[in-house]
């Protein structure tokens, strides 16, 4: 094995930019699957057996829904999008193309995440909110919401972390990034220096964002 | 207030059918504090339960305030449990929110104008000694503040209705006794019927008009607090009456005294006569007291007294027939040798 720094500093653009497309695609993945997961967190919660929206038609389809494409490999799920990929951003390469598929196997990851922080809350302050007379909304704004602030956080740094993984897989069909770059010169190549500095950013990064997002989990929890 | 009428609760579970409450009717009045006793398991907390429908009745119905609650529908039940406020042994209070913000939310659910939700709850804050605790975390709080954030959510809508499931259970003798003290004062102050569960008896004893005693989802006798302190009917009631009267002798006292055992229960004004002392004078016997208390209860004395009788026979039953027209009860707990 062997380090080469000339190499590296030759190197450095093109891992500067590999970086920026990682960060894209996990800013964009992690938007939609905020925007999405966490109703469809909300709706597996609050429409489970004893809560106040139970409906079990609506949460076994979801929660099918949600199984099916978390059991699915994420390159098959990445080929099987392409035709919406292309439909939806008239593009089926580079790190656009790939946060695609990226939002889509992130959406039901956090979803479900979402519904464990629910779940733990203590059932008697929703109950409760309901003997005081709150509104199904008023529940989920005033009591569901911020009683699991804190294991919401910890489900997107989770989410985040994932998506540093399931990232890299997104360089077979051209997506660009960190995982990617290490994968094509460091794996197929046999380029040490680029394997070497790629997974050591990869392994910063990621000890970054959850030194991070335990601390935020911390801060704003008040219990 | 409140009528439960043949109200039964039937838990499915693996195991086949429970009975959390078995046909139970009751009818708690008007500005009356309401004790249901009995152990973990009797089908207290789910009876409780129904009276708001947290938990839905299996068969019978319960009718609060002249609306009967089992017929309603999602939206006006909603508006009829702004009528009645609810308390928890743990509290339930949202731990992420200030207490402001937890007693703002049931006037949120009332749609009260956000201009006036801020003196009110202010209001609320005075009532229960927390003024200084507005912007303070739950987390932040003892169990007994927390308990008093708990009742100002729950008053905040003049609710005519509070129940109380185990409110003190959590809670030391003193914070007990200073939470007691504040329900007992939101009853009288502000009219308002409590129904309260526990498995305490002092709790009963302490703040209770009138009280059910609760087995296997039944109510096994019901009736004024005093009345059945004084003369318990069922066994299960003894036995919480001795978890706070006992009548205990010691194994080595018990051995010598050879005379008539009885105990003596004196009921309102004639506790404080000497019933006692006449018998003394009247009758050829002796009496010696072993044990015995004046409690007083909603503040009418019940004095309970264990004593020994000795003497002729003729002259103990002649004496225990004159006792017994005096007072509410005497009881033979061991006959002289």
């Amino acid at each position: 094995m062997e380090f080469d720094v000339n190499h590296l500093i030759e190197f450095l653009p093109e891992i500067n930019l590999a970086f920026m497309q990682t960060l894209y695609m996990i800013a964009i993945a992690l938007f939609v699957a905020v925007m999405i997961g966490l109703p469809v967190g909300i709706l597996l919660f609050v429409t489970d057996k004893g809560l106040f929206w139970e409906n079990r038609i609506i949460n076994q389809v979801i929660g099918f829904i949600v199984n099916m494409i978390r059991s699915i490999p994420f390159i098959i799920l990445l080929v099987a999008l392409i035709p919406f990929t292309v439909w939806l951003v008239d593009s089926m390469i580079g790190p656009t193309a790939a946060s695609v598929s990226l939002s889509v196997a992130a959406i039901p990851f956090f979803a479900r995440l979402v519904e464990t922080a629910f779940r733990k809350i203590d059932y008697g302050v929703i109950e409760a909110a309901i003997a005081a007379g709150g509104t199904p909304w008023m529940i989920i704004k005033d009591v569901l919401l911020p009683e699991a602030k804190s294991g919401i956080i910890s489900g997107i740094t989770i989410t985040v972390v994932s998506l540093v993984g399931t990232s890299a897989i997104a360089g077979t069909v051209g997506g660009g990034g960190i995982g990617d770059l290490a994968i094509r010169f460091g794996y197929y190549r046999y380029d040490d220096t680029i394997m070497i500095t790629t997974v050591v950013i990869l392994i910063v990064f990621v000890q970054l964002i959850q030194l991070i997002g335990d601390k935020i989990a911390k801060v704003v929890d008040k219990k | 207030m409140i009528t439960i009428n043949n109200l039964s609760k039937v838990y499915r579970t693996k195991k086949g059918e429970i009975k959390g409450v078995d046909n139970v009717s009751l009818t708690i009045n008007e500005g009356e504090i309401y004790g249901i006793v009995g152990y973990s398991g009797a089908g207290k907390s789910s009876l409780v339960r129904c009276i708001n429908l947290l938990e839905r009745p299996t068969t019978g119905n319960i009718t609060v305030d002249g609306v009967d609650l089992t017929t309603l529908k999602s939206e006006e039940l909603r508006q009829a449990r702004l009528r009645i406020g609810m308390i928890f042994q743990h509290f339930n209070l949202v731990s992420q929110k200030t207490v402001f913000e937890n007693i703002a939310f049931s006037l949120k659910a009332a749609r009260v104008p956000a201009s006036k939700i801020n003196d009110r709850v202010e209001q609320l804050l005075e009532m229960v000694g927390l003024s200084d605790k507005r912007d303070v975390y739950p987390g932040q709080l003892s169990g007994g503040q927390k308990q008093r954030v708990g009742i100002a959510r729950a008053l905040a809508n003049n609710p005519k209705v509070l129940l109380c499931d185990e409110a003190t259970s959590a809670l030391d003798p003193t914070t007990t006794k200073s939470i007691l003290k504040l329900l007992k004062k939101i009853n009288r102050e502000l009219n308002i019927t409590i129904v309260l569960i526990t498995h305490e008896m002092d709790v009963v004893k302490e703040i209770c008009h009138r009280m059910a005693i609760m087995q296997g989802g039944r109510v096994v006798e019901e009736g004024k607090v005093y009345d059945i302190f004084a003369s318990p009917k069922e066994e299960l009631t003894r036995e919480f009456i001795e978890s706070v009267i006992s009548f205990e002798l010691p194994e080595t006292i018990l051995k010598k005294v050879s005379g008539t055992l009885v105990k003596v229960v004196f009921k309102g004004e004639v506790a404080g006569e000497s019933v006692v002392s006449d018998t003394i004078q009247k009758f050829a016997i002796n009496g010696n007291f072993l044990h015995g208390s004046i409690d007083y209860i909603q503040e009418q004395p019940l004095g309970i007294f264990v004593m020994e009788l000795t003497g002729g026979k003729a002259e103990i039953k002649k004496a225990l027939d004159y006792i017994g027209k005096r007072t509410a009860l005497v009881e033979v707990i061991r006959h002289g040798v």
